[in-house]
């Protein structure tokens, strides 16, 4: 299964992943709107992680035995045939769980909607927007 | 002191379009954007340098950066240029220093030239469907060849002198390892080696990861002998003794310690910290005898393995200067154009001195001719190479090659900012700085580069073609291709064209 | 052959969805006392507060059991196991035939004795149905109380307070949360609780339920008396595994298992809340009485039935609980004092952050308020990575991967994540 890999070699901290992911999913999908009317605002599932000078990206790493699948207490959390981790939102309850299990501190927490948010590899595009719009080709979508 | 010195640049945002993502404040490393206490980006536009690297990284389009020339009391002596730089100095008692190649309005005689085509009586070749031979050889030919039949066979007897093979007549110049980040030498690496040409160490020494690019390295002894070893010596495909540079001729070099990193130290063999300085001269040279000594030295440490080039500025003297360095022993002759680009030069020596390398090639070409020793010695012309047409004009002009550096840093990145002295350069080329030099994706930036030389290599191979020529050696000093527009009769005497309209007999 | 599972919460599912990544065919059966299908047990407190309908409490889609080829016996107890016969006996008589057995039976409420127990309106919290009766009560209830402020009578109180009713909690340590949390943590959340609204009383506990047919009071120990129209009891729970003792399954506090869930019958195996499982971080065995753990147990009990060999590695403690917008995590050994710990404290703006090291590892850790990725740090607890290089990084908000050793970083970034 393809999944997104950071270069921290060539991140250059722009956090640019985290726009284009915000937009992605946002309602409007429309980057000026996504980021200055829509409410709630819609919450990156990239995280740029940063000190000087190293950063890198990180998301959900769609792990082989999600710790957070196993432990969702409402089964918003599931892993599909394909291998991704895939997130119900209707029945996140906003407990957590997720964010005490995941040795990632991939989940983020979507205080608005008190929901989490977490990387769904943009199912919508052939390639997830974080990977296709980084200016520095510092995030790859590939099989390991 | 209150600076008198007025923002060059205003940097425009629109505030419908930005979304306070940041991505300028984090990426401008003169702090021209910041955000405030409320987390709202504002910007300084005295502190910018015009760079455009947030405008193309802007994700809404929302910034702009605009000329801000200040309104001088119309003045063609007291310009807006000249009262900044007299401000500047007022403020600091120090030399102007800057960076890249000569902007001053100097004739470019590229656009002064053109180009001949085929029409009628003699066809055209379309390169798509007939063979066109970019190749070319650089090194000293000899004066006649031997041939001897050998069972009705050709045999060479003649020992012919070491040669570097290019796959198009465009190399990589100078830039050393400390003035360019390790990303852009690994890219200029890796790109000459997919292009099947060359690229040049500078002064700076060759990292030890990037030896595997060695076969298309040229390494460079300059005055300060940064990084010079036997297995660097040994590595190289060829090796240049860098006289003199195009952006400033007559005076030496200075790495600021700052740039001087553990890798850089290593690499060029300096304590860590410590400026790099190359002397104005080679003090081991004051005259062409002791110039055809080191050559000899370099040949001898070699075993007369490589092809040894000579890098010059252009000056008043370049052609015999040129006839000396040939007879001298050199293979090769690079001649570098005032035009030509530095990381770090004072600003008046830099606009005032040397001459265009137009007039040097040509200048050089027909002197090494008339001597009946052109075939010594190849020549690379260097110096603000813009695209394929100047390329192939040089090569008309004389020219074997012809070196790039400053369109090699715009293909990758480079806006021409001219702030490479201040080691902050935004696209990560001109920097040491960890956190700026990742900006340059050595697989991206070498990708820019193969496509750029690719393109121009396309568009050469079109206009032999036009040109009824179907090998770029065939062009070499075929100044009849050529014709002027709008030059005075002595500059089309230097260069030894017609003016256009004049018949190709 | 077929397998046979007591019990239907997150234990067996973890088992069910186990075995069926190995055995496509073998025969499941799965009892258990409770008439409903699968649901979220910890949801019932989001039930009970009106935020979450019945419906959408499914802990899997209702075609789960079709699925997964899975018989199900709903409402109907398990009395017995015959090992020897390997058979299970219902409470309607009904045996049912067992190749291999699990009992994740889960745990019931402890309930101490008291005075005026055995009266109406004096509840429990730990089930649906619980939930469905208290539901049923709150338009006729003005002031309930609960006895125990741990999570289970924390998240009642925050529920019936969200309905409007009128919360006291009784709490025989001098916090909330004690058993997990210090009190300079357990001093934040029972100020926001008490900011809320909620009566807290410490140090303190139910002599007796006063009323006559129904409760309608509690005198407390110190004498005081309160009126009330339903008490909760909420004090803990115990592993519910009455049956199996009987039946000749060892059990201590809870079922013992080894490594592998397996029981000191042959071919039975326990996992969940009813299980005495091996403990991660003080060795030996304990009852972790967790979701997580219960899924992995139950997950690690269905490799090991449909013969893919796979041990559990211990259990970790680890809460994460929201009260009035509060948000607590704990992990590992959170709130043990010993000479061989050291404990690394932050407190800022009503956010608190606690390291519990032992030597170069951590064994615990509890966040109050930024929770943000609280997982990096249990993780390393997991898998008792040496943090002496990022030891002064972990109490910072931003602590994060670049903290970690870049070799480190680089394996667990750089490869599909286990």
């Amino acid at each position: 299964m393809k999944r997104v890999y950071a270069k921290e070699e060539v991140c250059i901290g722009c956090r640019l992943c985290e726009v284009w992911c915000r937009t992605e999913h946002s309602r409007s999908k429309n980057i000026i709107k996504a980021h200055k009317s829509e409410f709630p605002p819609p919450v990156s599932r990239v995280l740029v992680e940063e000190l000087m000078p190293v950063s890198f990206a990180l998301q959900c790493r769609h792990c082989d035995e999600p710790e957070c699948v196993e432990s969702c207490i409402t089964g918003a959390l599931t892993k599909d045939e394909s291998g991704r981790v895939v997130y119900n939102e209707e029945k996140c309850v906003g407990c957590w769980t997720c964010v005490l299990v995941c040795p990632y501190g991939a989940p983020q927490r979507d205080l608005e909607r008190k929901k989490i948010a977490k990387c769904d590899l943009c199912p919508d595009r052939d390639t997830p927007a974080c990977v296709e719009m980084c200016p520095n080709q510092a995030l790859v979508y590939e099989e390991r | 002191m209150k600076t008198y010195q007025l923002p060059e640049v205003r940097i425009e945002r629109d505030k419908d379009r930005c979304i306070n993502c940041g991505v300028c404040v984090r990426q401008c490393a003169f702090n021209a954007h910041k955000f405030d206490e409320d987390g709202e980006v504002y910007s300084e536009d005295e502190k910018c340098v015009a760079c455009q690297r947030c405008v193309s990284l802007c994700p809404t389009n929302a910034l702009y950066i605009k000329d801000n020339a200040p309104f001088v009391k119309d003045n063609a002596n007291w310009t807006a240029e000249t009262q900044k730089y007299i401000w500047k100095q007022a403020e600091t008692g120090g030399v102007l220093l800057t960076g890249m190649g000569n902007p001053k309005p100097y004739p470019i005689y590229w656009d002064h030239l053109v180009l001949n085509a085929s029409q009628v009586t003699n066809p055209s070749i379309d390169p798509l469907r007939e063979p066109m031979e970019l190749r070319t050889y650089l090194g000293s030919k000899p004066d006649h060849i031997e041939i001897e039949m050998v069972n009705g066979e050709p045999v060479l007897r003649t020992k012919i002198a070491p040669q570097i093979m290019l796959k198009t007549p465009i190399l990589f110049s100078a830039m050393s390892y400390g003035a360019i980040s390790y990303n852009a030498c690994e890219a200029l690496g890796r790109a000459a080696t997919e292009l099947g040409t060359f690229w040049n160490t500078g002064e700076g020494g060759l990292h030890r990861n990037l030896y595997k690019y060695a076969p298309n390295t040229i390494v460079q002894v300059a005055s300060g002998r940064f990084g010079v070893h036997s297995e660097y010596l040994d590595a190289a495909a060829a090796i240049e003794i860098k006289i003199g540079q195009g952006a400033k001729p007559g005076i030496g070099g200075h790495l600021p310690g700052e740039k001087v990193g553990p890798a850089v130290s290593e690499t060029r063999m300096i304590p860590v910290g410590s400026d790099a300085l190359s002397p104005a001269p080679h003090h081991d040279i004051y005259s062409i005898e002791d110039l055809s000594q080191l050559i000899f030295s370099l040949k001898e440490a070699t075993e007369y393995t490589k092809p040894i080039s000579v890098k010059i500025s252009a000056v008043h003297n370049v052609a015999a200067i040129a006839s000396g360095i040939a007879r001298a022993g050199a293979d090769i002759i690079a001649i570098d154009g005032f035009r030509g680009g530095t990381g770090a030069a004072p600003t008046m020596i830099r606009d005032n001195v040397g001459i265009p390398i137009e007039l040097a090639i040509a200048a050089v070409d027909a002197r090494l001719r008339e001597e009946g020793i052109r075939n010594r010695a190849s020549i690379i012309a260097a110096g603000g190479f813009r695209n394929s047409g100047d390329v192939i004009k040089a090569i008309a002009l004389g020219a074997d090659a012809v070196y790039l550096g400053t369109a090699a840093l715009v293909a990758m990145g480079c806006h021409v900012c001219q702030k490479c002295y201040t080691g902050k350069c935004n696209w990560g080329i001109a920097t040491q700085n960890p956190y700026l030099e990742k900006r340059l994706n050595p697989d991206i930036a070498a990708e820019r580069l193969y496509n750029l030389v690719r393109g121009w290599s396309h568009e050469i191979s079109e206009m032999l073609g036009g040109m009824g020529i179907n090998a770029i050696e065939s062009l070499r000093g075929n100044r009849l291709h050529l014709r002027a527009v709008g030059l005075s009769r002595e500059e089309m005497d230097v260069l030894g064209v017609q003016v256009a309209g004049s018949p190709m007999a | 052959m077929s397998y046979v599972i007591i019990g239907n919460s997150v234990a067996a599912i973890g088992a069910i969805e186990a075995i069926r990544k190995v055995d496509k065919e073998i025969n499941i059966t799965v009892i258990s006392d409770e008439p409903y299908l699968v649901y979220s047990r910890p949801l019932i407190s989001e039930f009970l507060a009106g935020q979450v309908k019945e419906e959408m409490m499914g802990y899997r889609e209702p075609g789960f059991y079709e699925k997964n080829g899975v018989t199900t016996k709903l409402g109907k107890r398990v009395v017995a196991i015959d090992s020897a016969k390997k058979s299970v006996k219902l409470d309607n008589g009904e045996e049912v035939a067992y190749g291999k057995l699990l009992i994740a039976t889960g745990g019931t409420p402890f309930i101490p004795p008291m005075k005026g127990l055995g009266k109406e309106r004096i509840y429990t919290f730990i089930k649906m149905d619980d939930a469905k009766q208290i539901d049923a009560l709150v338009p006729e209830m003005d002031h309930v109380v609960i006895i125990g402020a741990g999570l289970i009578g924390l998240k009642a109180a925050e529920s019936l307070h969200h309905r409007g009713v009128e919360v006291t909690v009784v709490e025989l340590a001098n916090r909330v949360m004690a058993a997990v949390l210090d009190v300079d943590a357990g001093g934040i959340v029972q100020s926001a609780l008490e900011k809320a609204g909620i009566n807290i009383v410490t140090e303190n506990t139910v002599d007796e339920i006063l009323g006559g047919k129904a409760a309608n009071g509690v005198r407390l120990k110190d004498g005081r008396e309160i009126r009330c129209d339903a008490v909760i009891v909420a004090i803990g729970v115990v592993p519910n595994a009455v049956f199996a003792k009987e039946s000749g399954v060892e059990v201590n506090r809870g079922i013992v298992t080894d490594n592998h869930m397996r029981t000191n019958l042959p071919d039975v195996y326990a996992a969940g809340d009813v299980t005495e499982g091996p403990d991660y971080l003080n060795g030996g065995n304990r009852v972790i009485p967790i979701w997580p753990n219960a899924y992995i147990q139950g997950k690690i009990a269905g490799l090991n039935m449909a013969g893919v060999e796979r041990e559990f590695t211990g259990g970790l403690a680890m809460n994460s609980i929201e009260l009035f917008g509060v948000p607590v995590i704990t992990a590992g050994l959170s709130n043990i004092d010993s000479d061989d710990l050291e404990v690394l404290t932050k407190i800022e703006n009503g956010n608190y952050r606690k390291i519990v090291l032992r030597g170069s590892t951590i064994v615990g850790a509890v966040f109050v308020g930024k929770i943000d990725r609280a997982g990096i740090i249990t993780g390393l607890i997991r898998d008792q990575i040496d943090i002496s290089s990022m030891r002064d990084r972990l109490l910072a908000d931003d602590f994060g991967y670049i903290d970690f050793p870049v070799e480190l970083r680089k394996e667990r970034l750089g490869a599909v994540a286990k």
